[in-house]
């Protein structure tokens, strides 16, 4: 579904990402873990059209995406929930999704968004109990709902998810480990995930890819990297949270 | 004095505070999607006026179609400005690109001496220039038309802004680029929107002042400094509380010529934006932030 080539990405002089190739196949969750400053967020942002990449090819449906800019990408079926959530905060949960859909939005299809943010609300109940609340008051965890929520209006085949767990409590974390699973096994998307919660990750995930200063280093089944020592060494260490079992 | 001559100030305020208070409307439309200040803004006013006196003279098409075409003009100039003097540095510091606002709004001042002159021009009034006499006060026909247009205009935006998803979009681009993107919305597509929307709403404005207050090249000057003020009077990023910043500038600043001296007239406007600057700096109706991290 999703296919990226030898993509280097630059940040003026600095090579975030060095000839990274990932693939990502339809109904997949594909983990993309790694530190801090390895260039997990701008392969996302790459894909997205966001950043343009310096050499490399991304290909989505068999079409190049490389150089098309982020509305169009959006329209293509690849939806980002950026890193930080990045919800309108002034603006209300309601009207957040509603811009979700704004790359399908017309007169006619009213109806059919109306219904599409009813959806939303089923899969997140909290959403539409302060829908018409400033989406800046909602907790950390609504907060990623709603990015989530909002990135799902646009309908899309693929979802990049980037940190999604980033500055949650844990119980909250488990349970938006367990709505990006049931979008798979329910609503049929392939999720694009990059975590620094890296065993979290690598549980609900089918295979994984670990960046290292803008590289791939390891690529794999999820098992087998759960499996690996250097991984383990690096990414995993004690495994503290055995009792937040995700899946 | 008596109150009549209250009611007559009252009324010649509300009247130069409505154009004040659109021009302000037109600071913080681009304010809102871009998070510069367009120091333009004064010129699409002044552009407003003087093509209407131009198209009026040379195409000898009546009153009505010579305005629709000088605010028709006007808007596609913003287009332009935008299109060539601002997209062209989008990446640039805000500070820069205000700057750049600086420098576009003398180049339309130039250019508007050298090729209209630097004559004062002034428009016939819309229906008749004599005044309406309600109990001691008189009226301007000119000013009616002045105050119903304004509020038909703040409808209009106030409906876009809160009902329509393009209205929101426009403002979603303001609290976050990044995101706004992301959802598939054209940032620049809604950044020259605005500029279109601005300058349509300054032109507007220029047209239904001039045949008060008369216009030349340089009118944009005066006018974009007490629209910024309205806007700073009545918080920057709030569309309706800047316009009424603009009322509440207007009447304090006819109440003040009336009472004191027209002599300190333009520099009792700058006093109150000091004092508020001072006082209360993010303006009487806009909010300080409060939001959870």
């Amino acid at each position: 579904m999703l296919v990226v080539k030898n993509i280097d990405v630059y940040y003026g002089k600095i090579n975030a990402v060095r000839r990274a190739s990932l693939h990502v196949s339809e109904g997949e969750i594909v983990a993309l873990i790694g530190g801090n400053g390895a260039g997990k967020t701008t392969m996302l942002n790459t894909i997205s059209g966001l950043i343009r990449a310096f050499g490399g090819s991304i290909l989505y449906d068999g079409q190049d995406i490389t150089k098309q800019p982020p509305d169009r990408i959006v329209q293509m079926g690849i939806s980002h929930v950026p890193e930080g959530r990045l919800v309108f905060k002034p603006m209300s949960t309601e009207d957040n999704l509603l811009l979700g859909s704004f790359s399908r939005y017309s007169l006619g299809k009213r109806r059919e968004i109306e219904n599409d943010r009813e959806q939303v609300y089923s899969i997140f109940p909290i959403l539409k109990e302060r829908r018409r609340q400033p989406a800046g008051t909602l907790s950390g965890g609504e907060q990623q709902m709603l990015a989530i929520g909002r990135a799902l209006m646009a309908k899309p085949k693929l979802l990049l998810l980037d940190e999604p767990s980033m500055g949650l409590a844990p119980f909250i974390i488990k349970e938006i480990f367990r709505h990006i699973l049931e979008l798979r096994n329910r609503f049929g998307l392939t999720v694009l995930l990059v975590e620094q919660n890296a065993r979290n990750a690598l549980r609900i995930a089918d295979s994984g890819y670990v960046l290292e200063t803008g590289r791939v280093v390891l690529q794999g089944q999820a098992e087998d990297l759960l499996a690996n020592r250097d991984v383990q060494r690096a990414y995993l260490g004690r495994d503290l949270d055995t009792e937040m079992d995700v899946q | 004095m008596g109150i009549s001559s209250y009611l007559q100030f009252l009324i010649s305020g509300v009247t130069m505070g409505s154009i004040y208070g659109l021009t302000a409307l037109g600071f913080t439309i681009i304010f809102n999607t871009t998070g510069i200040i367009n120091f333009a803004q004064g010129e699409f006013v002044m552009l407003g006026g003087i093509l209407s006196v131009f198209f009026l003279k040379w195409f000898d098409i009546g009153l009505f179609p010579s305005i629709l075409l000088a605010v028709l003009a006007t808007t596609i100039i913003g287009g332009v400005i935008e299109r060539f003097a601002i997209r062209p540095v989008k990446g640039a510091s805000v500070i820069n690109l205000i700057i750049v606002t600086i420098g576009v709004s003398i180049f339309v001042r130039g250019l508007t001496m050298i090729f209209l002159g630097k004559d004062t021009f002034s428009l016939p009034h819309f229906s008749g220039n004599l005044p309406l006499t309600f109990a001691g006060v008189a009226v301007m026909p000119q000013s009616i038309w002045i105050l119903a247009i304004t509020l038909v205009l703040l409808a209009i935006l106030r409906l876009f802004f809160t009902r329509t998803i393009y209205g929101k979009g426009m403002l979603a681009c303001s609290y976050n680029r990044k995101a706004s993107s992301l959802v598939g919305i054209g940032v620049d597509r809604m950044v020259l929107f605005s500029f279109l929307i601005s300058s349509l709403v300054g032109a507007i404005g220029g047209v239904i002042l001039t045949p008060v207050t008369l216009t030349s090249y340089d009118v944009g000057i005066m006018l974009g400094l007490k629209g910024f003020s309205a806007c700073i009077i009545g918080g920057l990023g709030n569309p309706f509380g800047a316009a009424a910043g603009g009322v509440l500038l207007g009447i304090l600043e006819s109440l003040c010529a009336g009472v004191i001296s027209s002599a300190y007239k333009d520099a009792f406007a700058f006093f109150v934006l000091l004092v508020l600057l001072f006082v209360k700096p993010s303006g009487l109706f806009g909010q300080a932030k409060i939001e959870r991290v």
